[in-house]
């Protein structure tokens, strides 16, 4: 659906996009993620015809943003950062300018347009102007109009920013549903929400793409399994020994320990659950196990490793 | 064309659901009004011609009014991303806006009837060159605001628009005027570019082509310039 082929753009006095590859295939949700200033929003500009590409190349449903913009433009619903809306109309002038220039056409407009608003949540705000309402009904007029046309390509640029908890699970949730009809795009800084939304996650950090694949994969890959252990009945040194040498432990390095007992952080490799092995470790030796939890990679931890670097 | 109809009405209603159109035809209607009495009144001549003589100079404050937020506006406040990355066309957006402005400037000369009706009731009107007079008026407007359009165009800050727009049709009436201190190499090109100049030919109903040709070419420049400064964030 999406193909993008060493796209760069040179800010003049920034690299902001560095040549990045990715394909989206039809009916992917996206995430993409990145810290702030890390070339998502450049991206998407790119992505949605608002920014020419420095140089390398991006097909949407086939078509170059470049040469075919307008045909692009058509297939794409996009919601911009921070949402900006026509302040002076109501949400449904708003709705109604943009089905116009979509050219959604007038038999089905109104009918789209109270699905539209039914499914956004915003029919009780029809009435009002877009610059009177809360942060999150503006988001949701955001979404709005950038479906209001029914687009097989939604990109949505941090769709959840400003919500409050509520409202970003209602955003979630209706972006889950979009999504299982249509190919989806989203950016975003907050990392539970990639992995409550998308199927695919693309990292990006300066400008250059640092991982790509599923949640799972990426928390998965190259992090390794901690247990964090606390054991009573032996000196701390020589509990440290033995669980050292515990067959698929790496590294054993002591915490904190209570009164008595002494506690331990250790790794192991990710495709090995060591749980019974620490805790046959343990028995064999007649201390005692107070505590034992394991602590899975997760999505947060590939997210600092990968772009604090 | 479609939508260029859209972005027009759209920004027709903009400027009458907020003061801004309100506010320029009052205080535009007030300056001429008194122009035109004092005339009236004072001289006791039923001739329209000090105001039709003003409009050069009393545009290049209403107009730049009008038009500083057509783009700047959009720019500012994010919508223009929101705009341009639907299936529209830049000439489409730049046409739409024009005629919008324009057509507030229009509202404005079009309630200025009044004026010559109330004073063909009274005197002797020449009923020529007042025709002539509005037809320069619209030309002019539509230079005007094309001119201000383009300005606005070329940044976010309306402030900084305005006094740009100002600075340029500005330029463009006094070159008209300061002829006689110009060198003699240059003084035909800026009687070319004068408005003042053209203005005047049409105001005496008198309708040439050249006038007209000069216009029109300053205001497809002005749209033009506008539609390259819209699409140049998309050159590489």
């Amino acid at each position: 659906m999406i193909q993008v082929d060493n796209l760069t753009k040179d800010y003049g006095t920034k690299l902001a996009v560095d040549s990045i590859s990715f394909d989206v295939h039809s009916g992917e949700v996206l995430g993409f993620l990145g810290p702030n200033g890390a070339g998502k929003s450049t991206t998407m500009k790119m992505l949605t015809c608002f920014l020419a590409p420095t140089a390398g190349t991006a097909r949407v449903g086939g078509h170059d943003v470049l040469e075919q913009s307008l045909a692009v433009r058509n297939m794409v619903g996009y919601l911009p950062e921070d949402t900006p809306l026509y302040h002076d109309l109501t949400t449904l002038e708003m709705l109604e300018f943009v089905s116009s220039v979509r050219g959604v056409d007038n038999a089905s407009r109104d009918d789209r347009l109270r699905r539209i608003a039914a499914v956004c949540g915003l029919n009780d705000v029809l009435g009002q102007p877009v610059g009177e309402l809360s942060k999150g009904f503006r988001q949701r007029v955001g979404l709005a109009q950038a479906m209001i046309h029914d687009p097989p390509i939604l990109i949505l640029d941090e769709p959840t920013s400003g919500l409050d908890p509520n409202q970003i699970v209602e955003i979630r949730e209706l972006i889950k549903k979009i999504g299982e009809e249509k190919t989806v795009i989203l950016s975003t800084h907050i990392l539970p929400e990639v992995q409550a939304t998308c199927g695919r996650v693309i990292i990006i950090n300066e400008g250059k793409l640092v991982a790509d694949g599923s949640p799972d994969e990426l928390a998965g890959r190259d992090a390794a399994n901690t247990y964090r252990v606390l054991v009573e009945g032996a000196e701390a040194k020589a509990v440290k020994e033995k669980l050292e040498a515990v067959a698929g432990v790496s590294r054993v390095t002591a915490s904190e320990g209570e009164n008595g007992a002494s506690g331990f952080v250790v790794a192991g490799d990710a495709d090995q659950d060591l749980r019974r092995d620490l805790f046959a470790c343990v028995r064999d030796n007649d201390w005692v196990l107070l505590e034992m939890q394991r602590h899975r990679a997760s999505l947060e931890d590939v997210f600092r490793k990968l772009t604090r670097e | 064309m479609g939508n260029t109809l859209t972005i027009y009405k759209r920004e027709l209603g903009t400027y009458f659901n907020s003061p801004v159109a309100y506010i320029v035809i009052t205080v535009f209607l007030v300056v001429i009004g008194y122009m035109f009495f004092s005339q009236a009144f004072l001289v006791g001549e039923a001739t329209m011609r000090d105001m039709f003589g003003l409009a050069p100079l009393l545009f290049t404050f209403f107009a730049p009014a009008i038009t500083m937020r057509l783009m700047a506006e959009e720019k500012r406040s994010g919508t223009i991303e929101l705009l341009i990355t639907m299936p529209v066309r830049d000439w489409e957006v730049v046409l739409g806006k024009f005629f919008a402005g324009l057509s507030v400037l229009l509202v404005a000369i079009a309630l200025t009837f009044a004026y010559p009706l109330t004073l063909s009731t009274m005197g002797d009107l020449d009923w020529g060159t007042v025709a002539g007079g509005y037809l320069g008026l619209v030309l002019l407007s539509g230079a005007y605001i094309a001119i201000g359009l383009m300005t606005s165009s070329w940044t976010q800050n309306q402030v900084v628009a305005y006094i740009v727009a100002w600075l340029i049709t500005f330029a463009l009436f006094i070159g008209g005027k300061l002829l006689p201190l110009m060198p003699q190499a240059i003084a035909p090109f800026v009687e070319y570019l004068s408005l003042d100049l053209h203005f005047n030919n049409i105001a005496k109903g008198v309708i040439d082509t050249r006038d007209l040709i000069y216009y029109l070419t300053l205001i497809g420049a002005c749209l033009l310039v506008s539609v390259q400064s819209l699409d140049s964030r998309r050159w590489r």
